[in-house]
């Protein structure tokens, strides 16, 4: 009997302190953030999808075409193919396809990569409905970007 | 055609909870025999998002299977990161640099926070109250504005290398830590313990409530809060410390009683433990590299060894057999949820469906940590 | 009393506006209460404010398909949604909303308002049996066994301001406690004995706790319960039939917060005599008591269905019958006094 009384006056007690708690807070500001209007910038090093470093120098890609973030990748999502002109004696780049469809964007290529070619983008508004627009030309894109 | 409600003599029916049901938190079926709202029988139908993880990483080198670790259990990421660097760093014989187990430590214990946050606001969820969901990942959002300031990811975090970490942390991660432990600790006492454990209603519905006995927990191999909240004071990072556990001070919330408020209490109390963890790390910080020197490629010897870590669900274990190639030979994979999930069955008869869902959500699932 | 035809038409379209703007912006209210509880924002696109939601929510509801499952009753499935519509509307029409102002005056409006309420919970049972859904069915057995604990409760605490107040008609009722907020039965300090204006709050937790219990909302709302059982009796509706049975839930809400204004806060009477007296009070106070409603909603988890049984047959109908054994007491011993 004693516990039942205990339950009722204990019960209202801690019904009013939830009430307590969650009233002032009716009346703080918001804390979120309207995303479409309010776009947040990305952090320094968020890992977004690659991209092609721009030589300074060249204002081409340091890519020798060596294909080690091809190996490293888990889901071999990356195509790189170069050639040798005549003369020279390094390959440059021709192509350099990312299928992000596949891509969990772990980062193991840029690790790979020796020569400082890749580094992660910081865009994160990829949505779509076509699948193509997840094949990424990063050669061109990098042309794109001058 | 829908089927018409099939009765065996004895008034059952069979209810699927799930695949897809708010209560499940994934794709968990749960094959329910009831009668009325009380449950006859319970069994768990695992097996909708396998994805063979095991075997992936026998067929790519032991750094192309680290991405795959934070996919299993994507709440505490870095607990199965840590445990798979482990493992293969003991294969290899690498020693992990001072200074990056400390990073290690800080970086685990923040996302355990953030596991039992989430934890916290979903399990309230499943019991009705909506609010507090919203209070914990405002929190939670902290921890992981912080972690991606340093690992670069949200949620699916690959931070740890084999002899190190991915990066170095900088002063305004360790002073945006300090910050967050001060505010947790000042919004823990109102918006968490006032709002919700004191709750009456809360109470009435966790005490006394799927009861697990240390017999069942032992027979099914349960771990984690499960098993500190039936009273077993067991933690793999005191009992076969690891990293740098041993030099820090901290204690093993474990309550006896076995109860839902029990494994709910030993997850609030983990909170404040790990806050603790984290300041005497911070403090203790020592300079130095964060990666030991590693061969590109890893081929270690052929072998057998284990490690296990505490991640925040319970033991993850990872046994990793290598045969002096590139990748793993064969790598099982023991993980907390698993096991927690499979005493459901056991204790969920004769209780009525209200109550096992407390039940299930107090053991804290991460359904693609079960099906791997 | 005016007899024209045209009053009570004039009055029944006053009273579906304001049962039809309620029942759609009170969702609108929920949702930003809701949200600034959580420190959320709420709905803020579709108009100023996000104050047209409502208007696009009706209108997506209303050129969706009402879908009608294979195997289901196809009669009460349709039915069920209207039944919880009708007689939260109809109950509209016996209060009060001021000492001139008013439907059609009803010498028992109290037990009419008990009666209608007792047919919404029809809808869920009819809704929640019809639908072939063992979700749905449980939903439904719950709620039965729900309402019958809540309405005893409930009704004795009315009983008890019966008694009090020597009528069954709700205008006479607030009349009863014109003057000041001291002559209101939640607190009758003035006009009753001081020993009645103690148990008197009491007597309005255990009514107020049973009007939430009684409207389905949470932490009562054993039929709905999200997170158990999908949508409870509302899991196969689309379309508009789950949109009628939520205008009838907060439709539900205005009645209740009608009745606890009206048996409780003096109905249009302001809280000091100096003021004048009239519906914008009594708004007031129906607003107040539904922002408390919201309030309740978004702060506590959700009750378990026997720990709900427990709570009215162990504790509410006790304290009401003795509350209402008091209230006999003391009225007699007045009589005597005086």
């Amino acid at each position: 009997m004693n516990e039942y009384w205990r339950d009722i006056l204990y019960g209202t007690k801690s019904l009013l302190i939830g009430l307590k708690v969650t009233g002032p807070e009716f009346f703080k500001p918001v804390i979120t953030e309207q995303y479409p209007h309010f776009v947040p910038v990305m952090k320094e090093r968020f890992r977004g999808h690659i991209e092609l470093t721009r030589n300074e120098e060249t204002g081409g890609s340091n890519c020798v075409v060596c294909g080690m973030c091809q190996r490293a990748c888990p889901s071999s999502c990356i195509t790189v193919e170069g050639e040798k002109p005549e003369g020279s004696k390094k390959k440059v780049l021709t192509r350099y396809i990312l299928d992000f469809t596949k891509c969990s964007l772990c980062g193991s290529c840029v690790e790979s990569c020796n020569f400082n070619a890749i580094q992660f983008s910081r865009e994160y508004n990829l949505a779509s409905t076509n699948k193509s627009d997840y094949i990424f030309d990063l050669v061109k894109r990098l042309e794109e970007q001058r | 055609m829908t089927e018409p409600i099939l009765c065996t003599p004895d008034e059952t029916f069979v209810l699927n909870l799930g695949p897809q049901h708010p209560a499940t938190h994934g794709v968990l079926r749960v094959k329910l025999t009831m009668d009325g709202e009380y449950i006859v029988e319970a069994e768990p139908v695992l097996g909708y998002i396998h994805r063979m993880h095991e075997k992936m990483a026998e067929n790519g080198t032991f750094a192309q299977f680290m991405p795959n670790t934070p996919r299993m259990d994507y709440l505490s990421a870095l607990s199965f990161n840590q445990g798979y660097c482990m493992a293969v760093e003991r294969a290899a014989g690498i020693e992990v640099p001072e200074r990056a187990e400390y990073i290690r430590t800080i970086t685990v214990e923040l996302n355990r926070i953030s596991s039992h946050l989430l934890w916290w606001g979903a399990f309230i969820l499943d019991l009705g109250g909506f609010t507090p969901l919203l209070y914990a990942f405002d929190d939670r959002e902290k921890i992981l504005d912080l972690l991606e300031h340093v690992t670069g990811s949200r949620l699916t975090y690959c931070y740890y290398r084999f002899g190190g970490v991915y990066n170095d942390i900088d002063d305004e991660f360790i002073t945006g830590t300090r910050e967050f432990i001060k505010r947790l600790r000042s919004r823990m006492p109102t918006l968490y313990h006032d709002l919700v454990t004191g709750n009456i209603i809360l109470i009435k519905r966790l005490k006394d409530i799927g009861h697990i006995s240390p017999e069942v927990c032992r027979k099914y191999g349960a771990t984690g809060p499960v098993l500190r909240g039936s009273g077993i004071e067991y933690d793999v990072r005191k009992n076969e410390p690891y990293s740098i556990y041993p030099e820090l001070d901290f204690d093993i919330p474990h309550y006896p009683e076995g109860d839902c408020m029990a494994r709910y209490m030993v997850r609030m109390d983990e909170i404040e433990q790990s806050l603790r963890i984290i300041e005497q790390s911070l403090d203790k910080l020592p300079g130095g590299p964060v990666q030991a020197k590693v061969p590109k490629t890893l081929k270690p010897p052929a072998g057998d060894c284990y490690a296990a870590v505490e991640a925040a669900k319970g033991t993850f274990g990872c046994r990793l057999i290598c045969d002096g190639d590139k990748g793993p030979y064969r790598l099982k994979l023991r993980s907390p949820c698993f096991s927690n999930l499979s005493l459901f069955g056991e204790i969920a008869e004769g209780m009525l469906l209200a109550d096992a869902l407390a039940v299930m959500g107090s053991l804290d699932l991460v359904i693609p940590e079960i099906d791997r | 009393m005016d007899t024209s035809i045209w009053r009570p038409i004039l009055y029944l379209i006053g009273v579906m506006a304001f049962a039809g703007v309620n029942a759609a912006w009170l969702g609108w209210c929920e949702r930003k209460g809701a949200g600034h509880i959580q420190r959320r924002i709420g709905p803020k696109e579709v108009g100023p404010y996000g104050l047209l939601q409502p208007l696009a929510d009706g209108i997506k509801l209303m050129t969706k398909q009402l879908l009608v499952p294979q195997g289901v009753d196809g009669i009460l499935f349709r039915v069920a949604p209207v039944l919880a519509m009708i007689p939260a509307i109809t109950s509209m029409v016996a209060i009060p909303f001021s000492a001139t102002f008013h439907a059609r005056p009803i010498e028992l409006s109290v037990l009419l308002i008990f009666a209608l309420a007792s047919i919404g919970m029809m809808a869920i049972l009819l809704g929640g049996w019809a639908s072939n859904n063992k979700y749905s069915l449980i939903s439904a057995a719950r709620s039965v066994s729900q309402n019958v604990a809540y309405e005893i409760p409930m009704l004795i605490t009315v009983i008890t301001i019966v008694m009090l107040s020597g009528s069954m008609n709700l205008e006479e009722i607030a009349l009863q406690q014109k003057g000041g907020f001291w002559n209101w039965y939640i607190f009758p300090i003035a006009g009753q004995s001081i020993a009645q204006a103690i148990i008197m709050p009491v007597s309005f937790l255990i009514f107020f706790t049973c009007s939430v219990a009684e409207t389905n909302r949470a932490p009562f709302d054993m039929a709905e319960a999200e997170s158990e059982l999908i949508a409870g009796h509302m899991t196969e509706y689309g379309s508009m039939g789950f949109g009628l049975f939520m205008m009838g839930e907060y439709l539900n809400i205005v009645v209740g917060a009608c009745l606890t204004a009206i048996l409780f806060f003096g109905g249009w009477d302001s809280p000091l005599p100096f003021i004048p007296s009239g519906v914008l009070w009594f708004v007031l106070k129906i607003y107040l008591l539904i922002f408390t409603f919201i309030w309740i909603r978004w702060t506590y988890p959700r009750t378990q269905i026997y720990k709900l049984l427990n709570l009215s047959w162990k504790i509410l109908i006790p304290f009401s019958l003795a509350i209402l054994l008091l209230t006999a007491v003391f009225i007699k011993i007045e009589g005597i006094l005086i």
